[in-house]
C-alpha cells in the first residue's frame, strides 16, 4: 500500500534555476557523403547587433542532420538578403543546390525573421515566410525556420524544435552528484529539473512532451517518478520492493510499462497511470527489462536473457505471444523502435565493443551505425532521422548522435562531468 | 586445508541449491556474455579488488571477529559474468551471518553493483542477482530475511572509474551497508 501511495513533492524540493546551466556543445564527427549542398547566407539585420546568428543556427542544424552540407561562409561571394537579389549563376557555379536568404529585424516585442528558400537549379522560390519571435526566442525562431526548410526539401518533418533530456553525473561511489536536465535538441538552453546525490536514470518523455518519467534513488532505493517539466510538480508512482526501473510511456500517455522485481526476478509490468493498477506482462525466472512500446501501441519490445544472453523480444497484446527479434551476436539490449515501427535501434555487442545498431525488422538484418565503442541508451528523434545515445570520450561520458543510416554523426560533450541517458522528446509543436 | 575449504564450498553450494529451489539465478553478466576477459587472471585474482575496501583484512581474520562488532570487511567482489560467491569471501559472509544472528535488531542493505559495460537497466538486474546471491547465502546461514534488504545500483555508483579490467573488477561487488 505504501508503495502505491502517491507522494506529491513540493516544487520547493527541486532545484529550478536558469543559472544551473550545463549547455552541451556540438562537434561534428562525420559528415554524410550524400549530403545535399546548400548555402545559408548570413541574414541581414539592418546594422543591428543580434544576440544570435540565426543563419548560423540554421546552418548548424541542417549540417548536423547529415542531409545537408552547408557552404562555408568564406566561399560566399555574394550576400543577398532577399530572393529578388539572388543571382543564380553564382550559386550554380558553387554547386549549391539550395539557397536560404533572410533578414532579422527588431520589433516591439521581439524579432521578425523573414526567410526565403530558393531552388538554385530551378531558379525559383520554394518557400518564403515571415516569423515573429519573442525577445528570448530568436534561437527557437531559427529552429522553426530550420524545420520548414528541412521538410520543404526532404519531405520529412524537421525535428530541430524538439528537446532532449539527459542525466549528468560527477564523482565516484558514495561521493556523487547527479542532475537531470532538459535542453534544446542542439544542447542549448539547458535547464536543471532535478538535483540529487543519489542516482538518476532512465528519463523518458511523455507522448505529449510535457512530462518526464524517470528513476531516482533519492530515497536510497529506486523509485519511478513522473514530473511535469513546466511546473516541476511530480509524483512517485512506483516504489515496490526491489527494482523499479525502465519506465516507458504508452503512445496514448495513459500507461507506463516498467521493470519491477517485487515478485522475484525482474519482469515487465504495465501501470495505468491514473489508477496505478498493475498488469504483469512477463513472468519467468530470467531478466526481463528495458520495455519500449511500438508506435501503434499493439506490442512491447523488451530485453530478456531467457535464451542465455540479452536479446530483444516482442510481446504482442493481441495474441499474448512473445517472439524473439534479435539473433545477430550474443548481446542485444535496450531496443527502441523507429517512429514508423520498421526499424529497431539497440545496443549491440560487436568485436569493437558496445555499439548502436539498427535492425530492419522486415529483413532481420542488423547493421552497426555508431563508430564509438562504449555506447548506451539510444533514443530516436521523433522524425526517425537521428539517434542520440550515450558514449565515452576519453574517460568522460558524452552524448553522441548518429543518423539512422549511420552516415553522419556528431557529439555533444559537456564542459564538466559525465553526460548520459539522453532521451529525445516527441514533436513539441 | 584446501580440501576442507572445498568441502565447505560444496556443502554451501548444496544447501544453496536446496534453498534456491526453482529460482534460477543464471549468472551475472556485466553486459557481456562470452567472457572476453582481457586478462584471465583477473577473474579469480583478488589483489586489485581486495584493496578497494581499504581494510586489507583478509576474509579469515574477518571470520574471527567478536560477534558484537560489525565485521570490517564489507565489500566482496565477483568474477566477470558471475553472481557466485568466490570461496575467499565465504568467511566474510560467514562473519556477517554470525553478527546478524547475534544481533537480531541489526539490519543490512546488500548493495549490488556491476561494472560499466552494457546497458544500465540490464545491469540493474545483474546487480540485483549478485546481491540476491549474498542474501541467499546469509539466509542459509540462519540470518532472518527480515534483516536483509537488497538494493541494486547496477553501474550507477562505480567504485573506480576507468575502462581497464582492474577497474571493472573493483566495480563488480556487493557492499554490506549497515
Amino acid at each position: 500500500m505504501k508503495a502505491l501511495m502517491t507522494i506529491w513533492l513540493s516544487a520547493m524540493l527541486l532545484l529550478f534555476s536558469s543559472l544551473a546551466q550545463a549547455n552541451l556543445t556540438i562537434e561534428i564527427t562525420r559528415g554524410s557523403d550524400r549530403a545535399t549542398p546548400i548555402a545559408i547566407v548570413p541574414f541581414s539585420a539592418d546594422g543591428e547587433s543580434l544576440p544570435e546568428d540565426v543563419a548560423q543556427i540554421i546552418s548548424d542544424n541542417l549540417e548536423r542532420s547529415g542531409y545537408f552540407a552547408p557552404l562555408p561562409r568564406n566561399a560566399m561571394y555574394d550576400r543577398p538578403s532577399s530572393g529578388d537579389e539572388v543571382r543564380y549563376g553564382q550559386w550554380r557555379a558553387l554547386d549549391v543546390r539550395y539557397l536560404v536568404v533572410g533578414q532579422v529585424s527588431r520589433g516591439a516585442d521581439g524579432y521578425r525573421i523573414r526567410y526565403e528558400l530558393m531552388d538554385v537549379s530551378g531558379q525559383r522560390r520554394m518557400l518564403g515566410e515571415s516569423v515573429s519571435a519573442g525577445s528570448n526566442e530568436l534561437r527557437s525562431g531559427a529552429h522553426y525556420v530550420s524545420d520548414q526548410i528541412f521538410e520543404a526539401i526532404t519531405g520529412i518533418r524537421g525535428a530541430f524544435s524538439t528537446r532532449i533530456a539527459y542525466v549528468t553525473a560527477q564523482g565516484v561511489d558514495q561521493d556523487m552528484q547527479f542532475g537531470l536536465y532538459v535542453a534544446d535538441a542542439d544542447g542549448h538552453n539547458s535547464q536543471q529539473v532535478l538535483n540529487s546525490r543519489e542516482p538518476i536514470l532512465s528519463p523518458v518523455w511523455s507522448p505529449d512532451g510535457r512530462k518526464l518519467a524517470y528513476v531516482s534513488f533519492e530515497t536510497e532505493r529506486p523509485a519511478i517518478y513522473v514530473q511535469d517539466v513546466g511546473t516541476g510538480q511530480r509524483a512517485q508512482v512506483a516504489s515496490f520492493d526491489g527494482i523499479n526501473g525502465a519506465p516507458a510511456w504508452s503512445p496514448d500517455g495513459r500507461r507506463l510499462a516498467m521493470t519491477l522485481s517485487k515478485d522475484g526476478q525482474p519482469d515487465i509490468y504495465i501501470m495505468d497511470v491514473g489508477s496505478r493498477n498493475l498488469e504483469r506482462i512477463t513472468n519467468n525466472s530470467s531478466i526481463d527489462t528495458e520495455p519500449a512500446w511500438a508506435p501503434d501501441g499493439r506490442s512491447l519490445i523488451f530485453t530478456s536473457d531467457r535464451s542465455g544472453g540479452p536479446q530483444i523480444y516482442r510481446y504482442s497484446f493481441g495474441s499474448g505471444q512473445t517472439e524473439r527479434l534479435t539473433f545477430t551476436g550474443n548481446y542485444n539490449a535496450r531496443g527502441r523502435l523507429s517512429p514508423d515501427g520498421e526499424a529497431l535501434f539497440l545496443i549491440h555487442r560487436s568485436n569493437n565493443g558496445f555499439q548502436v545498431a539498427r535492425q530492419d525488422l522486415g529483413s532481420g538484418r542488423l547493421v552497426v551505425i555508431s563508430e564509438t565503442r562504449s555506447d548506451e541508451s539510444p533514443s530516436v528523434a521523433p522524425n526517425g532521422t537521428m539517434v542520440i545515445f550515450a558514449t565515452q570520450q576519453g574517460n568522460s561520458g558524452v552524448l553522441g548522435a548518429v543518423s539512422a543510416d549511420g552516415r553522419a554523426s556528431y557529439r555533444l560533450p559537456s564542459a564538466r562531468g559525465d553526460v548520459r541517458e539522453p532521451a529525445w522528446s516527441p514533436f513539441l509543436n | 586445508m584446501q580440501f576442507k575449504s572445498h568441502a565447505r564450498t560444496l556443502a554451501i553450494a548444496l544447501s544453496l541449491a536446496l534453498i534456491a529451489g526453482c529460482s534460477s539465478t543464471g549468472g551475472s553478466r556485466d553486459g557481456s556474455m562470452d567472457g572476453t576477459r582481457a586478462d584471465g587472471g583477473v577473474g579469480t585474482g583478488t589483489a586489485g579488488a581486495g584493496q578497494v575496501s581499504g581494510t586489507g583484512v583478509s576474509g579469515d581474520r574477518a571470520g574471527q571477529q567478536a560477534d558484537g562488532r560489525i565485521p570490517d570487511v564489507r565489500t566482496i567482489y565477483f568474477d566477470f559474468d558471475r553472481d557466485t560467491i568466490r570461496s575467499e569471501f565465504e568467511s566474510v559472509l560467514v562473519a556477517h551471518a554470525r553478527y546478524l544472528r547475534s544481533n537480531g535488531n541489526a539490519r543490512v542493505v546488500l548493495q549490488g553493483h556491476t561494472d560499466e559495460r552494457g546497458t544500465r537497466e540490464y545491469n540493474m538486474a545483474l546487480g540485483e542477482r549478485r546481491a540476491n546471491s549474498v542474501k541467499r547465502f546469509l539466509e542459509v546461514q540462519g540470518v532472518s530475511p527480515s534483516q536483509l534488504q537488497v538494493v541494486s545500483y547496477g553501474e550507477e555508483r562505480l567504485a573506480v572509474r576507468g575502462n581497464g579490467e582492474d577497474a571493472h573488477a573493483q566495480n563488480r561487488r556487493v557492499v554490506f551497508a549497515y
